[in-house]
C-alpha cells in the first residue's frame, strides 16, 4: 500500500562544491519545508481549516449577519469567529484538557477519554494495517469485532472463573473469534481464490444477523428479557481501571500498546514478517522466491482478525460492560480503516492515528452538547486528513513549499515497470 | 472458472488430439458445490419436509390476462426438486471426469430448481405473489445495479472505485434537494448525476495526478460524503424538511402492450422513469464497452495502458473523463433512493448498497451484463426475506436475512473462484 508514497526523506543530496552552493542553514530550512512531519501537520491544519468553513457556513448568527454585511462587515466576523472557535475549543477541552473544571485531576479527564476511544481504533486498525501490508484489504471488521464479542462476551457471562483468569480467558475467546473469523476469509482466498473484499463484506452481515439472532434467541440472550441484548459482564472478568475509578481508561490500552509491539516486532523483526511483506509487495516475486503465498494469505488473515477481535472483546470488557447489542461494534471496523490508512500501515504510524481520532471521538461529544455542531463534522475532518497526507504534492502546491530534491521528482511506482516487462 | 493457463499445471492430463488452447483440467470444484447444495436441499426439502400445498400466485389483479393459481404439492415438490438437482450433480460429475465444464446453463437450472424447492418449501399452506416477489427484487437492485455499471466502467478503464458508496450517497442527497426546491425529479436526476460526477473528480484528481493509491481515495471518499452529507443533514436539511427534503417521487408508467404480458409485464414493465433508465444503461455500458472503439479504447488503457498510449491514446485523460462518466451513473442510482422509493433523504440511507455493488462488480467479472445479474441476485434474496416474513417463514428472520450473504460467499469460493480484473486497474500511469 505504502509502496506508492515511500516518504522521500532524502535530504538535498550532498552537491559538488559550486559557486552556489547553498548554506547549512537553508539545508536545514530546506529538510524542514520539505519533510513529511511538515506535510502532516499542514493536512491537518487544512482539514480543520475546510471544517471551520462548514461551521461557520451553517451556523444561524453567521446567516442572520451576512443579510447586513456591507452595512456592518464587524458583524459578520465576529459571528464566524464565535462560531468557530467556539466549536474549536470545545473539541479541544473534549479531547484534552478541560480548562474550566479547578483541579488537574479533573482538566485532564478529557485526555484520558480521548486514549480510551482511542484503544479499540489502534487495535482494530493494527488489523486492517497488517492485512495491507500482505496486499488484503480487511473491510471485515465488523464482522470480527462482532464475533469476538460473542465468543469473549459469553465467556465473560457464562462462565465462572476467579478474577484475573476470567478475564485472560475471555480475552483469549474474544481474541480467537476474531482470528477465525478472519482466518476463514483468509482460507477461502487460499483455497478458492475468493476476493477478500466480498467475503469481508458477506461476512459482516452473517456476522451482524447471527449475532441478532443469539442476542433474540440463543445463547447471548439475558434470561427474563425480551430486549436483543446480552447479560453484563462479570466482574471478575472486566478490565481493571488503570487511574481508579474516576477514570474510565482501562487495562485494555495497556494491551493494545503490547499489540504495536507485537505487531511492529512481527512486520519489522520477525521472518514470519518478512515474508508478509514479500507477499504485500509482490504476490509473484513472492512466489518465485519459495514463500507459500496462499499460506501467508491465512496466516496474515488470522492475525489481522486476531487483531481485530481484540478491539471487539475491548469493547465487551472494557467500554460497554452492562451488556452489549448487535451495533456493539459502532463502526469501529470501518474506522479502523481510516486510521490504518492514515498510519500508512505502520504500527506505531497506526497507534499515533488512532490517537488522533480517538481525541476527534471524545472531543466530538462535547462539540456537539457544548456548540450543536454535529458529529459529522468529525468525519469530514478525519477524511480530509487522509486525503491530504496521502498527497503531499497538493499540499506542498497550497503552501508552495519548495518540492524535496531540487528538480522536481515524483514518486515511481515500481508497478508500471512490472506491467511494461510482462 | 475451471480453466487455467497450462503453465500453472504442469501435471494435468492434457487430452490427446486436443489443441491446447482448448484444454481444460479436472476441476471438481462445480460438482463438489452441486453436491454440497444437493444434500441440504435433500435434507431440507426431504428430510425435514413439510407437508402441504404451497401456491403460487402468478398474476396480479389487474392483468389483462389473468393466470391461474399454480397449486404445488409441497412434500412432493421437494422430492422431485431433490431427485433432479441429484442427477443434475451427477451429469456434472459426468462432465468433469471426460474433461469438460459443466455449462452454465445447467448451473442455472440447478439453481432454479433449488430455489422453487426451497419456496415451496417455506410457503407450505400459504400463497406467495410471485409477481409481488419479482417486482420488488428489481425495485432493490436498481441501485446496485447503477453502481455496479459505474464500478465497471471505472475499474475497465483502469481505476479502482471503492468510492461507489459515496457517489450513491451523494446523488441521493443532491437530488432530494434539487427535485424539492424545483419539484422537477427529472432535475432532481441531473443533480445526482452531476455529484456523482464531482465525486469521481476528486477520485480521478487523486488517483490520476497525485498518484494517491486509488482504494486509499475511494475509502476516504465514502467517508468524506458520509460525513458531509450527514452534517448538511442535521445543520440545514432536518430543520427546513417541507422547503429541502420532500422531493416529489417518479410515477410510475405503464409502458402499453408490454406491461400485459403475463408475469414478466408486470414486473419489468410498470416501473418507473428511473427504472427503464437503468435498462437502456445496462445496454448501453455493455454495447460500449465490447463493440464500439470508446469502449476498445477504455478497456485497452485499463489492461495495458503503456501500448494505449503507444498507439496515441491519451491515457490519463481516458481515465479522467470515463471515472467522471462512471461517477454520473452511480449518481443516477443515488437518485433513486430519494426519487424511486424512500421519498426522502435520510442519514447513511444508502446503508452499504454501494459495497454491495462493489461486490457485484467483482462477482460479475468485470462484465456489465455479469454484473448487473450479480445485483439482481442480491435484490431478489433481499427481497424474498421480506416476502417470507410477511407469509410466515418457519426460519428465524435473521437466517432469511443472511442467506444472500451467505449465498454469495459460496458461489464465489465454489464457482466463480479466483476473479482477475483489468491488468492495470488499481495502478497509476506514469509516461516514462
Amino acid at each position: 500500500m505504502s509502496a506508492a508514497q515511500q516518504p522521500t526523506t532524502t535530504p538535498a543530496a550532498p552537491t559538488p562544491a559550486g559557486p552556489d552552493e547553498p548554506s547549512r542553514w537553508h539545508n536545514v530550512f530546506r529538510e524542514i519545508t520539505t519533510g513529511n512531519a511538515i506535510i502532516s501537520v499542514l493536512a491537518v491544519v487544512l482539514a480543520l481549516l475546510v471544517g471551520a468553513v462548514m461551521i461557520a457556513f451553517t451556523n444561524d448568527t453567521v446567516q442572520e449577519t451576512a443579510g447586513y454585511f456591507f452595512s456592518r462587515p464587524g458583524d459578520l466576523l465576529n459571528a464566524v469567529w464565535d462560531a468557530v472557535s467556539g466549536a474549536y475549543s470545545a473539541l479541544f477541552q473534549g479531547s484534552v484538557y478541560n480548562f474550566r473544571r479547578p483541579s488537574f485531576a479533573d482538566g485532564i479527564k478529557p485526555l484520558t477519554e480521548t486514549l480510551t476511544y482511542a484503544t479499540p481504533l489502534i487495535a482494530a486498525g493494527l488489523g486492517v494495517a497488517l492485512g495491507f501490508r500482505v496486499g488484503l484489504f480487511n473491510i471485515g471488521g465488523r464482522g470480527q469485532m462482532l464475533i469476538a464479542a460473542t465468543l469473549g462476551g459469553w465467556v465473560a457471562f457464562a462462565v465462572e472463573l476467579p478474577a484475573g483468569i476470567h478475564m485472560v480467558a475471555a480475552l483469549v475467546a474474544g481474541v480467537i473469534g476474531g482470528a477465525l473469523w478472519g482466518g476463514l476469509v483468509g482460507l477461502l482466498k487460499a483455497r478458492t481464490g475468493a476476493h477478500e473484499v466480498i467475503t469481508t463484506i458477506m461476512l459482516n452481515y452473517v456476522a451482524f444477523y447471527l449475532v441478532s439472532f443469539l442476542l433474540r434467541d440463543g445463547f447471548l440472550k439475558t434470561p427474563g428479557s425480551n430486549n436483543p441484548k446480552s447479560p453484563a459482564t462479570k466482574e471478575t472478568a472486566v478490565f481493571f481501571d488503570l487511574l481508579g475509578p474516576n477514570y474510565n481508561l482501562h487495562f485494555g490500552f495497556i494491551l493494545v500498546i503490547a499489540a504495536t509491539v507485537f505487531t511492529w516486532w512481527l512486520l519489522g523483526r520477525s521472518n514470519l514478517g518478512f515474508k508478509f511483506r514479500a507477499v504485500g509487495e509482490n504476490p509473484n516475486a513472492a512466489r518465485v522466491a519459495g514463500i507459500s503465498v496462499s499460506r501467508m494469505y491465512i496466516y496474515a488473515m488470522l492475525l489481522s482478525g486476531g487483531l481485530v477481535g481484540l478491539a471487539g472483546i475491548n469493547q465487551v470488557l472494557g467500554t460497554t460492560t452492562s451488556g452489549f447489542g448487535a451495533g456493539i461494534d459502532s463502526g469501529i471496523g470501518f474506522d479502523a480503516i481510516t486510521v490504518a490508512l492514515l498510519g500508512r500501515s505502520k504500527p506505531w504510524g497506526v497507534f499515533a492515528a488512532g490517537i488522533l481520532f480517538g481525541a476527534f471521538k471524545a472531543g466530538s461529544f462535547s462539540m456537539q452538547a457544548a456548540e450543536g455542531v454535529p458529529i459529522d463534522i468529525v468525519l469530514v475532518v478525519q477524511s480530509l486528513i487522509v486525503l491530504f497526507i496521502a498527497a503531499p504534492p497538493l499540499v506542498r502546491a497550497i503552501f508552495r513549499l519548495p518540492a524535496p530534491g531540487a528538480p522536481r521528482r515524483r514518486p515511481v511506482p515500481n508497478v508500471t515497470q512490472e506491467v511494461a516487462a510482462k | 472458472m475451471s480453466t487455467i493457463a497450462p503453465v500453472n499445471q504442469p501435471t494435468q492430463p492434457v487430452e490427446p488430439g486436443d489443441g491446447p488452447a482448448t484444454t481444460v483440467i479436472k476441476s471438481w470444484k462445480v460438482p463438489i458445490v452441486l453436491g454440497v447444495f444437493t444434500v441440504l436441499g435433500f435434507l431440507l426439502l426431504v428430510v425435514f419436509g413439510r407437508s402441504g400445498t404451497s401456491t403460487m400466485v402468478l398474476s396480479t389483479s389487474s392483468d389483462l390476462i389473468q393466470l391461474p393459481d399454480v397449486l404445488l404439492p409441497t412434500r412432493e415438490t421437494g422430492i422431485v426438486v431433490s431427485v433432479l438437482m441429484l442427477a443434475i450433480t451427477g451429469v456434472s460429475i459426468w462432465m468433469v471426469q471426460t474433461h469438460r465444464k459443466t455449462p452454465l446453463w445447467l448451473i442455472s437450472v440447478f439453481a432454479l430448481l433449488l430455489l422453487i424447492g426451497f419456496l415451496a418449501w417455506a410457503s407450505a399452506d400459504a400463497r406467495i405473489p410471485v409477481p409481488g416477489l419479482l417486482f420488488g427484487s428489481l425495485s432493490l437492485a436498481v441501485p446496485l445495479i447503477f453502481g455496479a455499471l459505474g464500478g465497471v466502467i471505472s475499474e475497465r478503464v483502469g481505476v479502482v472505485n471503492v468510492a461507489i458508496e459515496g457517489q450513491l450517497l451523494a446523488g441521493a442527497f443532491t437530488s432530494a434537494i434539487v427535485a424539492s426546491v424545483t419539484q422537477q425529479p427529472l432535475l432532481g436526476l441531473v443533480a445526482a448525476m452531476i455529484a456523482g460526477t464531482l465525486v469521481s473528480f476528486v477520485l480521478a484528481a487523486f488517483a490520476i495526478k497525485y498518484f494517491v493509491d486509488q482504494v486509499i481515495v475511494g475509502v476516504v471518499l465514502n467517508v468524506l460524503v458520509t460525513g458531509l452529507t450527514g452534517f448538511l443533514f442535521s445543520q440545514v436539511l432536518a430543520p427546513n424538511a417541507a422547503l429541502l427534503n420532500q422531493p416529489p417521487k417518479f410515477e410510475r408508467i405503464n409502458i402499453p402492450l408490454l406491461s400485459e404480458i403475463p408475469i414478466i409485464g408486470p414486473v419489468f414493465f410498470r416501473q418507473t422513469l428511473i427504472v427503464y433508465i437503468m435498462y437502456i444503461a445496462v445496454a448501453a455500458v455493455y454495447y460500449g464497452i465490447f463493440h464500439t472503439r470508446w469502449g476498445l479504447r477504455l478497456r485497452s488503457v485499463g489492461e495495458h495502458p503503456q501500448a494505449a498510449d503507444t498507439v496515441g491514446i491519451n491515457v490519463n485523460g481516458t481515465r479522467f473523463w470515463n471515472v467522471s462518466l462512471a461517477g454520473a451513473v452511480a449518481g443516477l442510482g443515488g437518485a433513486y433512493f430519494t426519487l424511486g422509493s424512500v421519498g426522502a433523504f435520510g442519514k447513511e440511507m444508502t446503508a452499504g448498497a454501494g459495497f454491495i455493488a462493489l461486490a457485484a462488480v467483482i462477482f460479475g467479472r468485470w462484465d456489465p451484463i455479469r454484473a448487473t445479474l450479480a445485483a439482481l441476485l442480491f435484490g431478489f434474496a433481499s427481497n424474498l426475506q421480506n416476502v417470507l416474513s410477511i407469509i410466515g417463514s418457519p426460519v428465524p428472520s435473521e437466517f432469511m436475512l443472511m442467506l444472500p450473504y451467505l449465498v454469495t460467499i459460496f458461489a464465489v469460493a465454489g464457482l466463480v473462484g479466483q476473479s482477475r480484473g483489468p491488468a492495470a486497474s488499481g495502478k497509476p500511469y506514469l509516461k516514462s
